[in-house]
């Protein structure tokens, strides 16, 4: 962010200097040939991985293709279908539902970290700590938490009996699993949250708080009424990238569901997705509910880009 | 800056501590599991160090232990060699940072720097793409990777990624316009074309946002999963997070191989457990720099 604002102060730079402008007049330079040379990596992985199978992808979610024969074009067929499909809407209902818990749990405590952190000290050391579980891969924050959460032998559940609390089979009770998934997720995501708001809390500017002292202000106070309201394009910003990123909740799924195949109470629209392309071939079908999807999600990176832009004016 | 006074500390001191625990013990847990022979789960399950630690576990999920060694020790007697999927960890996730680095560092220079006819066209089609999310690529790109015959090699592995993505093409060219003009200038009369300026004068410069760039790639190709499920199932290409999907499946669902399974899960914590030791505070940094990717 900080690097956009002084990107905004370089653009006008452009066609600065008398000096350079008459230099660039008597021997006008053409670049044309070396930026090409200099675009041709970047342009080849963006037409062949990112351009054509966009087209490709639209064009896939119109057919019946199940990647032996050549797709056949059925129009709006699939899309049709996934309306009436049951397990579509139920695995966007899952989705649903795990994205509020998780990202509710996830920014109200990486919101109370950040502001302890904040009041309280800029050890570097303890940011890292929290930052580890965000570095690990999901398939291994599943596999500990699986492991911690085992209905038998997990140390979890050892604690639960030894309180007298009975034992929980966490990811494979129904009505627990999806929470769980929340949970372990939680615990993955909140330390990079709040060093996210952390960083958004390090621009408020610190007199504030000092003139909020000496009208008497406590800390809840500070945190009302300086924090928060400072606070808001960044909260705002890390809100839609963890909306963002939660949609498209899958490893824990896909290891939480041991090969198996997800019980359809943690079968997530990207599992959906994942299942009826590469389990049953329905690329067609996939890729129509993938586009849906991507479409839920274009419309949040609008939101964050314009969020972007509205943050760097905010906090100048 | 004013602190907290002085009675409010503790109580806010304790809550941090607590998270810093609840964080740090499940990384305990699984070093402490990994230690301990497989015979002593059953009866030590709220042990809080291991009775007889070894490293045993370590020794046969490396393939360092003869078969009947490691079926002794808790293992199915599945073939497991996770010192070839941490090197294909290494390698796929050192290829896509540095190379998608390097390219869209000469990519964003293009942008930034160099005037040519269709620039603000081209680089407003690139960042269009930033709207495209990769689950929707993900299915046609596999198509194309597998009628490509790619499926089960590096190169389909890394080729989505390692060339470019459309964030750091972007994060860098904005850097890049910040880079004072007069530097350049100077580096051009001196003799220098768009390579030598790009070459000695920016890529110098930006030693910053290209680390940036740099760790946020790596940290997110080492946690990948689902693009070398699809594409780098097999043996010489399977990387640790895949490796540690087949090991669950492959042990019984009644009783995980757990020992087995937290030595592997140790082996993909501590590259970036080294990496947030050396490089923590630039990483921490890299966060607020780039706050969004």
């Amino acid at each position: 962010m900080r690097t956009a604002e002084r990107s905004q102060v370089a653009e006008p730079g452009d066609d600065a200097g008398a000096d350079a402008h008459r230099r660039r007049r008597a021997r006008p330079r053409d670049d044309r040939r070396a930026a090409w040379l200099f675009l041709i990596p970047a342009l080849a992985g963006f037409v062949i991985f990112y351009g054509y199978p966009t087209v490709r992808g639209i064009w896939y979610s119109l057919t019946d293709y199940n990647l032996l024969s050549a797709p056949a074009f059925v129009g709006g067929d699939n899309y049709a279908r996934l309306v009436r499909d049951p397990q579509f809407w139920h695995s966007l209902a899952v989705t649903v539902y795990y994205v509020v818990v998780n990202i509710g749990s996830q920014l109200l405590l990486g919101l109370l970290l950040a502001a302890l952190m904040h009041r309280l000290t800029r050890s570097v050391a303890l940011r890292a700590m929290l930052l580890l579980p965000w570095l690990v891969p999901n398939v291994t924050v599943g596999l500990i938490w699986i492991w911690l959460l085992d209905a038998d032998l997990g140390f979890v559940n050892h604690l639960l009996k030894a309180l007298d609390l009975g034992t929980v089979g966490f990811f494979v009770s129904p009505e627990w699993a999806m929470p769980t998934i929340g949970m372990v997720n939680t615990w993955a995501y909140t330390g990079y949250t709040a060093l996210l708001l952390y960083a958004g809390m390090l621009q408020i500017p610190p007199h504030l708080y000092e003139s909020a002292a000496l009208d008497g202000a406590g800390e809840l106070r500070m945190f009302r009424s300086v924090t928060l309201p400072m606070l808001r394009p960044v909260l705002a910003l890390v809100l839609v990238v963890s909306l963002i990123g939660s949609f498209q909740i899958f490893d824990t799924v896909a290891v939480a569901a041991r090969g198996g195949g997800a019980s359809s109470a943690i079968r997530v629209i990207y599992y959906f997705i994942y299942q009826h392309a590469f389990q049953y071939f329905h690329m067609g079908y996939a890729s129509a509910a993938a586009l849906l999807l991507a479409l839920v999600l274009g419309v949040l990176t609008v939101v964050q880009m314009r969020l972007l832009r509205a943050s760097r004016s905010d906090l100048a | 800056m004013r602190r907290i006074a002085n009675i409010g500390r503790l109580p806010a001191w304790a809550v941090l501590a607590v998270a810093l625990v609840l964080t740090l013990f499940p990384f305990y847990w699984m070093v402490r599991t990994a230690l301990t022979p497989a015979a002593d789960l059953y009866t030590d399950s709220g042990a809080l160090f291991p009775r007889h630690p070894t490293t045993v576990n370590f020794l046969r999920i490396l393939g360092l232990t003869s078969q009947e060694e490691a079926r002794a020790a808790g293992g199915s007697g599945a073939r497991i060699d996770f010192a070839r999927y941490l090197l294909n960890s290494v390698v796929y996730t050192g290829l896509i940072a540095t190379a998608q680095t390097f390219f869209c560092a000469m990519a964003g220079y293009a942008f930034a720097r160099l005037r040519f006819p269709g620039r603000e066209l081209v680089f407003g089609v690139v960042i269009a793409a930033l709207l495209v999310p990769p689950v929707f690529t993900l299915l046609p790109n596999f198509v194309l990777v597998k009628n490509l015959g790619l499926v089960g090699t590096f190169a389909g592995m890394v080729a989505p990624t390692l060339l470019m993505t459309p964030f750091a093409v972007f994060f860098l060219r904005q850097f890049f316009l910040s880079i004072p003009r007069d530097v350049e200038e100077a580096a051009r009369l001196d003799g220098n074309g768009p390579w030598g300026v790009f070459w000695r004068i920016v890529l110098p410069m930006s030693r910053g946002p290209l680390i940036t760039i740099g760790l946020t790639t790596t940290v997110w190709a080492w946690k990948d999963y689902l693009w070398p499920l699809l594409v780098g199932r097999e043996e010489q290409t399977r990387v640790l997070t895949v490796a540690l999907g087949v090991f669950l499946q492959q042990s019984p669902n009644t009783r995980p191989d757990w020992t087995g399974l937290m030595a592997g899960s140790t082996l993909s914590v501590l590259p970036v457990l080294l990496l947030l030791i050396f490089l923590g505070r630039r990483l921490v940094q890299s966060l607020n720099f780039s706050g969004i990717k």
